[in-house]
């Protein structure tokens, strides 16, 4: 069994895991972090997206020990020292960007990347983005919104 | 998903040593392999990571470039060593999820039908190099699924050579994202070259009609009518006359995009 060591929400964490332990495994059930959710079986809905090494991953998609030795950031992260609402989160709050909101984790943090890319995205430049994330209850327009809102304060 | 091991070697020899095991399996960005694993429909003994020994870099030269087979499509489009043409076939192939873990080795050993990749290689006439040799991409895609790397043999880097004008045109499955069609044009010092995506039920081919037409006058007006649909794919998306028909549009969109 690999034993792993990473940095989740900078924080230190390790683990022994089998070669087969999906990433969001590793996160939701060893590490009781059940904010990335699981909403399919073929990779195409998002509601796993967390980021690894800075860069938007499925962790539905991706193994634990590939992740070894890397700094993974989650929802758990987004939120201020205090506990308030992110800027992201704020906006979606703010916005109505979920309705059920169990897309929202995958959402914010698909948002979250595309925004350190491109602190400016176009209407359709976030539609674009989006293409892996599915929601079956918004309709797409208050996140798009969201997005917006929280480009413009800054995120 | 079957268990199974994991090993992450330090280099690629290291890498061919272990994918001598019975029933090995190379993991790259594992955009493929991992939906594959949780469907239950392979069942190797351990994955051999390339991640910690395959090239990931992306260089320009001699005007085209050399990729890393472990480059992902993320890294590919967002480089300013690619040439244009090529970023944008990176930056169309599925979501920047995908896009952010998906390597360019993967997505040629998988040879999926109806991925992208395939079509900028064949119609660039890129190179293939691996652990052991250097493949001429028309030698490399035999079918679908099929191409010409042995067993356990890993694909270490790609060669696109430089080419005067060179486009792809993709008509996006809405809901997989991968290509209902895609055309590649690409004209250079070996002539013009059409390679078709997601078409054919014998996988990436090149267009020979067109190729012949676009030789003597890069334009639009010299892409021959709808080649014909026997063999073409046919599914729920679109019949085969259907994908037949947007071959040709696709090939003038193309010439015309290429420029
Ligand atoms: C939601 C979704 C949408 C997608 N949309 C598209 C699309 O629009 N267009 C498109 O082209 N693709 C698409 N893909 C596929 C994606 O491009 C994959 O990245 C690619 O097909 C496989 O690359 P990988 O690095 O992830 O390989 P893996 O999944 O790790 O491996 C795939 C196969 O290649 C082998 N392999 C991996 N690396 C090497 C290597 N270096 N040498 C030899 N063998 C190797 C593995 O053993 C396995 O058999 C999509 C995937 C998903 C999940
Ligand atoms: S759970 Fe659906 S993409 Fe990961
Ligand atoms: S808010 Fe319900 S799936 Fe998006």
């Amino acid at each position: 069994m690999p034993s792993i060591s990473m940095t989740v929400n900078g924080k230190s964490v390790s683990g022994e895991v089998e070669g087969r332990t999906l990433l969001v495994q590793f996160l939701r059930e060893d590490l009781g972090l059940t904010g990335t959710h699981v909403g399919c079986d073929t990779s195409q809905c998002g509601a796993c997206v967390v980021h690894v090494n800075g860069e938007s991953v499925k962790a539905c998609t991706m193994l634990a020990a590939s992740a070894d030795g890397a700094e993974v950031a989650t929802i758990e992260g987004m939120a201020n020292a205090d506990g308030s609402l992110g800027v992201i989160q704020q906006a979606f709050q703010d916005h109505h960007g979920l309705q059920c909101g169990f897309c929202t984790p995958g959402m914010v943090m698909s948002a979250a990347d595309l925004l350190q890319k491109n602190k400016n995205p176009s209407e359709g430049e976030i539609r674009e983005w989006l293409e892996g994330n599915i929601c079956r209850c918004t309709g797409y327009h208050n996140i798009v919104k969201a997005i917006q809102a929280a480009a413009a304060a800054g995120a | 998903m079957y268990s199974f091991d994991y090993v992450k070697p330090g280099s690629i020899d290291e890498a061919v040593a272990a994918l001598q095991a019975e029933d090995a399996q190379a993991l790259g960005g594992g955009q493929t392999l991992i939906p594959t694993l949780r469907q239950r429909l392979a069942q190797p003994s351990v994955l051999v990571d390339l991640g910690g020994c395959l090239d990931a870099g992306v260089a320009s030269q001699d005007g085209g470039c050399r990729i890393g087979g472990g480059a992902t499509h993320a890294s590919v489009a967002a480089s300013a060593d690619a040439p244009k043409w090529l970023r944008a076939v990176a930056d169309g192939i599925g979501d920047p999820q995908v896009r952010n873990r998906g390597t360019i080795g993967g997505s040629l050993a998988n040879n999926d039908p109806a991925s992208d990749y395939p079509a900028a290689v064949l119609g660039s006439g890129a190179e293939i190099s691996t652990n052991a040799r250097t493949i001429a991409a028309d030698d490399y895609f035999q079918g679908m699924f099929e191409t010409a790397l042995n067993e356990g043999e890993i694909i270490t880097g790609v060669t696109f050579p430089k080419l005067e004008a060179a486009n792809y045109q993709k008509f996006d499955q809405p809901a997989s994202r991968f290509a209902l069609v895609g055309v590649f044009v690409g004209k250079g010092a070996g002539g013009v070259r059409v390679a078709v995506t997601g078409a054919s039920e014998s996988g990436v081919h090149r267009w020979a009609d067109a190729e012949a037409a676009l030789a003597g006058n890069f334009s639009t007006d010299a892409v021959p009518g709808a080649p014909s649909a026997d063999g073409v794919i046919s599914d729920l998306h679109g019949s085969a006359e259907y994908r037949a028909h947007l071959v040709a549009v696709l090939t003038r969109r193309a010439v015309a995009a290429a420029g």
